[in-house]
């Protein structure tokens, strides 16, 4: 663990992390506090970057196309993102690693089901789904993050699955079970705390993969809604306005890759940091 | 080997029977009607209901479920609900498309992913390093924003290539040459579009796989005979890396045509994911359904066809002494 810390990978994955999540947390101190605020549009629509208009207030990416301050909206963009990329990941975590749990540690035909369910929802299209569930309600928040759960869990199954199998042999398991335990309990005090490990790189790997599918279902229209302001729908819009605002969607964009970057690096990190037979 | 692709084939064949029951239930679950689409808002209840009546779609589900089945395997796929046209026309025209677009980008993502990848896991720290912020920065890029960036580059500012569509609109008084240098022009940004992302993680992939087995005995005896790096490289290390990287070639499948759908979406490229999204949004249910079969057996397909080439390359396998 103490590797970690001077893994640079790791230092700049949790530095990001960092000061995005602050200033989405911060968001009304470190912006102007009113992202869907809109002004004299005419006067202030498509301001570019670093520039301050008529009523004195300075806007460090711009304007979009309504005069809303861009830096505003990319900080309240970020609260809705970040959230929604961590709850999504909570769920396919909690569901993932239910699965697996029973599927490892119940053979027979328990485990044979849960196994062929993995695989068929692996092989599904992702974006195929989710554009069906996503079409299944009024498109919102909490709807993204059941459709993005859902559809993620997969690989943290398996995983989990792996874990459980090999750690279910070792004889701290059976000397659990010949104790008298229950079967539930020895899963879930004795195995699964010990089978965690490989699911919280998947969590790192995960939490990217999630804002960039949020992003990708609020470009299609059907994630998060506008004036809720989410880096998807800001790109979606900035669409539109890409020859004489091209900061609108350039700005979210950047947003976007640098936490998914962060997110990755992280992962890797954490991965090499936990798989005792890797030397760098 | 031949009863391990016969096994592949029945586990592809219920993948597609499974999604295609799945969409099934969630576009008819989904709210939204396509007939009141269809109709418009001044129709009457007694028009919509006959509307509907004429579609099959006041019959219980499982019969309209029935119905379509016996309909589709015998090749009838009905008319889009929204356009009227025949839905076999619409696909026929989006299928060659999407293949175009993922099967080019996917050959150029892992052969160039593969140089990358190969040069990274021999090369120097300093080299290494560069190379993999480069290929996760690739790998991270959301594929919709980078359509629309390259688009802003190449065809708003530099005048370069055009940003929609298939063909330009004088695409039908052209001939020869200059006919498929339209096709080519047009087909350049979506293509670069999956293609950037795409050696991004072959790259990541390949440099893991490569080192993996460069710390295996086996290469030091390689070596250790004297062979040169290049030899080993080839002979020893990449052919043992190429195992893991093929059959990731065909998990990674259903992402690259997720992948296809927003990329057509940016640059309105005329595929099965462009359709997709429009007949989604429709409540086109004609069209979802043809959509997502044919979706599921190209996945299925690739997978499959990715197991002969595992297959191919490792001998252990081929023979039918290894397991997989």
């Amino acid at each position: 663990m103490r590797s970690l810390w001077r893994d640079r990978r790791a230092a700049f994955g949790v530095a990001v992390l960092a000061i995005v999540t602050g200033a989405a947390v911060a968001g009304p101190l470190v912006s102007s506090g009113s992202p869907t605020v809109q002004h004299d549009v005419v006067a202030t629509r498509f301001l570019p970057p670093l520039v301050t208009d008529h009523s004195g207030s300075f806007h460090p990416l711009g304007t979009d196309r309504f005069g809303r301050d861009v830096w505003t909206r990319l900080v309240y963009g970020a609260r809705v993102s970040l959230t929604v990329g961590v709850l999504a990941v909570l769920l396919s975590l909690v569901v993932g690693v239910v699965v697996g749990g029973v599927a490892g540690f119940w053979p027979g035909p328990v485990r044979t089901a849960l196994l062929a369910l993995t695989d068929f929802v692996l092989a599904l299209p992702r974006v195929v789904l989710l554009l069906l569930l996503a079409a299944m309600a009024r498109p919102s928040a909490v709807l993204v993050i059941a459709a993005l759960g859902l559809t993620g869990w997969m690989s943290v199954a398996r995983l989990v699955h792996g874990e459980v199998r090999s750690l279910a042999a070792r004889p701290f398991v059976e000397g659990a079970v010949a104790l008298g335990l229950s079967r539930r309990r020895v899963l879930a005090r004795h195995i699964l705390p010990n089978a965690l490990t490989p699911v919280i790189v998947s969590a790192a790997l995960g939490l990217g993969n999630a804002i960039t599918l949020e992003a990708s279902l609020s470009f299609l229209g059907v994630g998060v809604q506008p004036p809720t302001p989410s880096w998807g729908n800001m790109i979606a819009s900035g669409r539109d306005t890409l020859v004489n605002a091209p900061w609108v969607a350039a700005a979210p964009g950047i947003a976007l890759v640098l936490v998914v970057v962060a997110c990755t690096l992280l992962g890797d990190a954490l991965q090499d940091a936990l798989d005792p037979t890797f030397t760098r | 080997m031949l009863a391990h692709l016969g096994t592949r084939t029945l586990v592809g064949a219920v993948v597609v029977a499974g999604v295609v029951t799945l969409t099934f239930l969630l576009v008819r679950l989904a709210p939204g009607d396509p007939v009141e689409r269809l109709l418009g808002p001044t129709a009457t209840p007694a028009q919509l209901a006959a509307q509907r009546r004429a579609l099959g779609l006041d019959r219980p589900l499982a019969a309209q479920y029935a119905i379509w089945l016996a309909r589709f395997v015998r090749g009838d796929w009905g008319r889009s609900i929204a356009t009227g046209r025949p839905v076999r026309e619409l696909l026929g025209d989006a299928v060659p498309a999407t293949v175009a677009l993922v099967g080019t980008s996917l050959i150029l993502s892992y052969l160039l992913g593969l140089a990358v990848g190969a040069w990274q896991s021999g090369a120097g720290p300093r080299v290494d390093a560069t190379l993999s912020v480069t290929t996760v920065t690739l790998f991270a890029l959301p594929g919709f924003w980078l359509g629309l960036m390259l688009a802003m580059a190449f065809t708003y500012w530099a005048h370069w290539l055009p940003a929609f569509g298939a063909t330009g609109l004088d695409a039908n008084a052209l001939t020869g040459w200059s006919r498929l240098a339209d096709r080519l022009r047009h087909f350049a940004l979506p293509l670069a579009t999956l293609t950037l992302i795409g050696i991004g993680g072959a790259a990541r992939f390949v440099r893991g796989a490569m080192r993996d087995v460069r710390s295996q005995a086996f290469v030091r005896t390689a070596e250790a005979k004297g062979l040169s790096p290049f030899r080993v490289t080839r002979r020893h290390v990449a052919r043992n890396a190429l195992i893991p990287v093929i059959t990731l070639i065909g998990l990674s499948l259903p992402a690259l045509f997720s992948g296809a759908v927003l990329v057509e979406a940016v640059f309105a490229w005329p595929g099965v994911g462009r359709r997709l999204v429009e007949a989604v949004q429709a409540r086109d249910y004609p069209v979802v359904m043809a959509a997502t079969v044919v979706t599921a057996v190209l996945v299925v397909a690739g997978n499959l066809l990715t197991d002969l080439g595992v297959a191919w390359i490792d001998p252990r396998i081929r023979r039918g002494k290894g397991e997989t």
